[in-house]
């Protein structure tokens, strides 16, 4: 009796009990929990809208905008100050750049390897500043009837600034079936708080073409689905721009990565999903070192093509019988045009991964080239710095024209109204075109003219993608081949071993096999 | 043939042993998984299983420690030199002639000389290291906080050396219970708590063929 109990025992002891600890260890040890449900009223929804087609101002004949503007401004009184001071209408923002101080930067000034910079092609660039005319130095950035109140607040979507006209709509006399002379009393009697459309319609198409900037923000975005967008689909929370964006005073939350130094006036993820989003200890404390957008941004241009490189030296090639030329890849997407180069385009597109802390470095317009690829912009940021976390990040390849003399580059003049007035994109010649880019910008130049590599860096933050697309664990924790392999100033698990100390292990197992299986064999015979 | 019977392994004792046992087991087949050497249970899986078993297997040590000490078993994991040199050569040359083991197990004396450094080195060096960088592991993720560690590459060298200490460990521990009087004596005992061994002056090579009456 006393032997069936102590065998109970011994079962209960050597069975019962250590398989009752595992199963409540694995029982446990899986159990994750389930992400909270994120409920926030969008502005879009529920900002109260005034039906504007009451007021008697806006019933007035407006032949020029400036007028509806005028009108606007007789309300909205001090709105004007407010837009005065924004990034939209100065295309500069003073900035501190680590490590170089105070600097004034923004399409006012910069560099980019796109179309390579605005100043001196306003007629073309500017029809994306919200004001109306900046065709040249002589624009009043002080004067409030320049400001374009309708390309923002237009809600018919039948209010556009005309290509090439530096801001302006279309008047009588420039007036082509593409772009009419709007119907401002229309037009006035519809505003209202702006939708995707009136963003899109200049952020889409930056860099002068659908999708050529950006890679995450397109035209694919005005009717999407969450595969594409997770916010943005229509069959999703439909979310329009300003819904994160939001633009107290006519300041706007979020502004851009590639054209800003410092790390002010962001938009963050956690601002409405919290900092410890997924609920389960293990993911959200990845947020320490990893950007939400870095898994839940695993590829981007998803829809339509992005520019991955863009080679200007190729450019000015004309046909036997002197035309420019033009020619798509297999995509239909352009692979060369004469008056811009070659280019690389590509969808679906893995994003490269780089530390980054908010900060960003740039190449300022008058800057020495000391390095190449000459860096447009740089991410701050490495593994031991307490604010830095791995972004997935857009980089824009290109070779533009540049002073092998004075080591700069160059300031280029692509856009005119005619041919003849030394317009590369109307001439296809670089020496004049040149010569007056440089003129326009009052830079120096040697006369000399090469073509150097740059790069441009771009940290995605749109096309968010559904959570069963997002990154899992081994598209970087893995031997080879992960996500992160160029990332390597820290230990990341199931991607880093110590071959020595690896190697040396291995053998101690294995000495201890060949170790018991002698001493094994010695005993038997 | 004559044995002698007594009560070596209590109950808390074998739940450790067998608790711990599977414990080691999950841990060093989920932590080589994480580690990158193979694929079993999926990384995600192997990494919640890893801190699940880990936790289980500092419950447990807390446990053992405090049994240890409240029952003075602590005892048997001090090292000593006496009979080390007899126990070395038992291993290197008596055992193969069939010489008697030069120790005896007692409840307070379970473990010979080699044992003892073993299982001391195991407790005090290896299993405290595991831990300790465990937790790093877990919850010390980043140099900035709270202090600057400039990454736990060092800690993950010292947990990685540790797990193949412990697989090394494994396979000799699991070689030597065969070397009781009988191959499966040793195990037996860790089941049922009680060892048999043959009076002393017993050869081996006649105990060998014995079969159980008991």
């Amino acid at each position: 009796m006393k032997s069936t109990l102590e065998k109970i025992a011994s079962f209960i002891v050597v069975i019962i009990l250590p398989a009752l600890v595992i199963y409540l260890t694995v029982h446990f040890g899986l159990k994750r929990n389930e992400p909270e449900e994120i409920k926030i009223a969008l502005k879009s929804e529920t900002t109260a809208q005034v039906d504007h087609s009451e007021f008697e101002i806006l019933k007035q004949k407006f032949v020029n905008p400036k007028d509806v503007t005028a009108a606007c401004l007789s309300c909205h009184n001090k709105r004007d100050d407010e837009l005065m001071k924004s990034t939209h209408w100065l295309w500069e923002r003073e900035a501190e750049i680590p490590g170089r101080g105070k600097v004034k930067i923004g399409k006012m000034n910069i560099h980019n390897n796109f179309c390579t910079g605005a100043q001196g092609n306003n007629g073309s660039c500017m029809r994306c500043h919200i004001g109306y005319g900046w065709e040249d130095k002589s624009f009043d950035f002080n004067d409030p009837t320049n400001i374009d109140c309708l390309v923002c607040h237009d809600k018919t979507d039948t209010y556009f600034k005309q290509k090439g006209m530096a801001g302006w709509p279309a008047t009588e006399a420039t007036a082509t079936k593409e772009f009419p002379v709007p119907d401002y009393n229309y037009v006035a009697a519809n505003v209202g708080y702006p939708d995707r459309d009136n963003c899109g319609v200049c952020h889409f198409y930056g860099g002068g073409g659908n999708n050529v900037k950006h890679g995450d923000l397109e035209e694919a975005l005005f009717h999407t689905n969450r595969k594409v967008d997770v916010h943005m689909g229509e069959d999703g929370p439909n979310m329009v721009c300003v819904d994160c964006h939001e633009a107290p005073n006519h300041n706007i939350k979020g502004r851009s990565y590639t054209v800003g130094a410092d790390n002010t006036n962001r938009l963050h993820c956690y601002e409405c999903h919290t900092e410890t989003p997924h609920n389960d200890y293990i993911l959200d404390y990845h947020n320490n070192k990893i950007a939400c957008q870095t898994c839940h941004i695993p590829v981007y241009a998803k829809v339509n093509a992005t520019t991955l490189y863009w080679d200007w030296s190729a450019a000015g090639k004309r046909d036997p019988n002197g035309n420019p030329i033009k020619e798509y890849d297999a995509d239909h997407n352009y692979s060369y045009l004469s008056i811009k180069g070659h280019f690389v385009f590509d969808n679906m597109v893995q994003p490269e991964y780089y530390w980054f802390n908010g900060t960003v470095n740039h190449f300022l317009r008058d800057d020495t080239i000391k390095q190449t690829p000459v860096q447009i912009n740089s991410l701050f940021g490495d593994y031991a710095d307490p604010n830095a976390k791995i972004w997935p990040v857009k980089v824009h390849r290109g070779r533009q024209a540049y002073d092998p003399v004075y080591n700069q580059l160059l300031s280029v003049k692509l856009f005119a109204h005619n041919k003849g007035e030394g317009a590369f994109w109307e001439d296809l010649e670089w020496e004049e075109a040149i010569r007056q880019g440089m003129e326009y910008n009052e830079r120096p130049w040697s006369g000399e003219y090469d073509f150097i590599d740059t790069e441009v860096y771009w940290p995605l933050n749109h096309m968010v993608s559904v959570k069963e697309e997002t990154l899992s664990c081994k598209d970087c924790h893995i031997r080879e081949k992960g996500r992160l392999e160029n990332l390597n100033d820290f230990y990341l698990p199931g991607r880093d071993y110590n071959k020595l100390l690896d190697y040396s292990g291995f053998a101690i197992i294995i000495f201890s096999l060949l170790g018991v299986i002698v001493h094994a064999i010695l005993r038997i015979f | 043939m004559k044995y002698k019977k007594q009560y070596l392994y209590s109950k808390f004792e074998r739940f450790w042993h067998w608790t711990q046992m599977l414990l080691v087991l999950l841990l060093t087949l989920t932590g080589f998984e994480i580690h990158g050497n193979y694929e079993i249970f999926g990384f995600e899986t192997s990494v919640r299983l890893h801190s699940a078993s880990a936790w289980s297997f500092m419950g447990l040590a807390l446990l053992s420690i405090f049994w240890m000490f409240t029952s003075k078993q602590y005892i048997n994991f001090i090292p000593t030199k006496n009979k080390l040199k007899e126990q070395v050569q038992y291993y290197t040359s008596g055992i193969f002639k069939g010489m008697p083991h030069p120790t005896h197990k007692t409840l307070f004396n379970k473990l010979n000389p080699l044992q003892r450094i073993t299982y001391a080195g195991l407790l005090i060096l290896i299993f405290p290291v595991q831990i300790i960088t465990g937790i790093a592991y877990m919850y010390y993720h980043y140099p900035q906080n709270p202090i600057d560690a400039e990454g736990l590459t060092l800690a993950v060298y010292a947990h990685t050396l540790g797990a193949f200490m412990v697989v090394a460990f494994v396979i000799v521990h699991m070689y030597m219970t065969t070397t009781g009087y009988s191959v499966s004596a040793n195990v037996k005992a860790m089941i049922s708590g009680y060892e048999k061994e043959p009076e002393e002056g017993t050869a081996k090579e006649e105990t060998k063929t014995q079969t159980d009456k008991h």
